[in-house]
């Protein structure tokens, strides 16, 4: 249940914020998530916000050590990104579904949604195909265990263009693989068409505004070919079969 | 222990119906909820007599100290209720509440008349934030139309009736009245208020319904006036709800008139909020002048 942990460490990462802290609840599998939020000054930010805690999917876990990765983008991350080592943040998780493993397994990250590939990469390996904007940005790519292919939107590092061009080719050379992404929706629609196309299987971690994280609330539900789901607890990882579209 | 439409409760503390899935809970949480069991009785979430999708996406916008939902009352329509999430609600330790609303008399004659034979229901709540059909208006803005639909069903269970009270009616202790008069057991109030946010990127409303429902703190000071002013005109057990946070939020909403509290949006932010109120609520000493009201109503 939700519980005080303790920030231990706190740095930038390029574009991104990083931040790690002591949690002794249950050992999360890769692709799940936790509900965050600042112990101290919750609210009073931009708009009075941030009310709501924020849904995280973590880095990587490593014993009692839990973290996470997100970009300055709202009254949320940035009380968040304020936080330095020995603050205190409310923590509600493990939540949510996670990945399931299986043969021939192929990354695909765009931005921030890199960050549920990074403990999935330690755990099952394969190639970590990751896009973003800009160099800056792609200082995030350090963050993974195993073996990465870059693209950026403005070529300033690895292939430039999009991280799904480089996802077309891999399909074209070897189309034996499970994909598994997550990133913008855009990206993420992008892959389950070419998957769909190649008849490779893939699973989508989806990102939705969430009230609670605990399927409480009805709020972060997206459309399946069977009617809509409820992202946190039914996701956040969907098959691609399952969708229709990304939206 | 507390007693309220004849419903023994081990605490005053219950949950607003919508604002907490005790089944996904026990999903995510295991059966950890179900020692822990925040609230003293469980309000399942509106049961239509059809299943309904809820509205599109996106379905909620934040705003400070509060926020706004357009969720649309999904659910699985009376027959899935009852085959499928019936017997999951029936294994928590608390009694069970359940909640139905119709656009019709007849729709709400046949869910009550559904639950009034089922034991694992202690009490229904009738959820009159819906347009009646014939009027196009909600039932729960009228005191005429709250008492007809209220007249139509009493005679068809024995269980309590719960009345939950719409907060975007012109005169709430009108049609509280009308409901006591109508045979209703008990009133409970507020629910959400009707609001719009914007999209600031495209200037057209956020949310997938247009308008949703405002909940939160931001309308706690709304909840203890209209609770006050229930209470002055009805006799009847009142459940109050509306931005509790913490036990002097609810102790504020006993001490207006209240005679058990929900907690709603706050269980969002903290599954087990509800706990901690209590809890609160206990140690402020209160408690024991809580429950003469109570019982004596």
């Amino acid at each position: 249940m939700r519980r005080r942990a303790t920030v231990v460490d706190a740095r930038a990462i390029g574009a991104y914020r990083w931040l790690a802290c002591s949690d002794d609840g249950p050992p999360p599998r890769p692709g799940q998530f936790y509900m965050l939020a600042a112990v101290e000054r919750w609210g009073g930010g931009e708009g009075e916000r941030p009310f709501l805690p924020r849904a995280f999917s973590y880095l990587r876990a490593v014993g009692d050590r839990l973290e996470f990765l997100w970009e300055d983008v709202g009254p949320g991350t940035r009380r968040l990104s304020e936080l330095r080592p020995d603050d205190e943040l409310w923590v509600l998780g493990p939540l949510g579904n996670g990945f399931a493993a299986s043969p021939g397994p192929l990354l695909v990250g765009g931005g921030i949604g890199i960050v549920p590939l990074a403990c999935w990469q330690d755990e099952v390996g394969g190639v970590a195909l990751l896009g973003f904007r800009d160099e800056r940005h792609a200082a995030a790519a350090e963050l993974m265990s195993g073996e990465v292919e870059l693209a950026t939107d403005d070529g300033s590092a690895g292939h430039a263009g999009f991280v799904t061009e480089l996802l077309a080719d891999a399909l074209e050379r070897a189309p034996n693989v499970t994909v598994y992404a997550c990133g913008p929706p855009p990206m993420l629609e992008t892959v389950r068409a070419l998957c769909a196309e190649h008849d490779v299987p893939a699973q989508l971690a989806l990102e939705s505004g969430m009230a609670c994280g605990f399927g409480a609330c009805f709020g972060c539900v997206v459309p399946t070919r069977t009617g809509y789901v409820r992202l946190c607890v039914d996701g956040p990882v969907l098959e691609a079969a399952a969708l229709e579209a990304v939206a | 222990m507390i007693e309220f439409c004849g419903i023994a409760l081990e605490h005053p503390v219950i949950n607003g119906s919508g604002t907490f899935d005790a089944i996904a809970a026990r999903r995510a949480f295991g059966d950890a909820i179900l020692e822990r069991f925040p609230f003293s009785a469980f309000v399942s979430k509106t049961v239509t007599l059809d299943p309904r999708a809820g509205n599109p996406a996106p379905r909620l916008w934040e705003q400070g100290a509060g926020l706004i939902n357009s969720i649309g009352l999904p659910n699985k329509g009376l027959r899935g209720y009852l085959e499928q999430d019936l017997p999951q609600l029936a294994e928590l330790p608390v009694p069970l509440i359940v909640n139905v609303m119709g656009s019709t008399r007849e729709e709400v004659a046949t869910l009550v008349r559904a639950f009034a034979e089922r034991d694992e229901v202690a009490a229904l709540e009738l959820n009159l934030s819906c347009p009646n059909v014939k009027t196009g208006l909600d039932f729960g803005v009228d005191p005429d139309a709250t008492a007809a639909l209220i007249k139509h069903v009493r005679p068809l269970t024995e269980k309590p009736l719960i009345v939950k009270l719409t907060p975007n009616a012109t005169d709430s202790a009108a049609v509280a009245a009308a409901a006591q008069d109508a045979g209703a057991d008990a009133v409970s109030l507020i629910n959400t208020l009707r609001g719009m946010p914007i999209d600031p990127a495209t200037g057209a409303p956020w949310l997938g319904g247009r308008t949703g429902g405002v909940s939160g703190p931001a309308i706690r000071a709304i909840a203890l006036a209209q609770v006050a002013q229930v209470a002055a005109r009805v006799d009847l057990p009142i459940v109050g709800m509306g931005g509790v946070q913490r036990g002097t939020d609810a102790l504020d909403l006993v001490r207006a008139g209240a005679t058990i509290v929900a907690v709603g949006t706050e269980s969002f932010r903290e599954p087990l909020a509800a706990a901690r109120v209590v809890r609160e609520m206990t140690r402020s000493g209160t408690r024991r002048s809580l429950e003469a009201p109570s019982t004596a109503r």
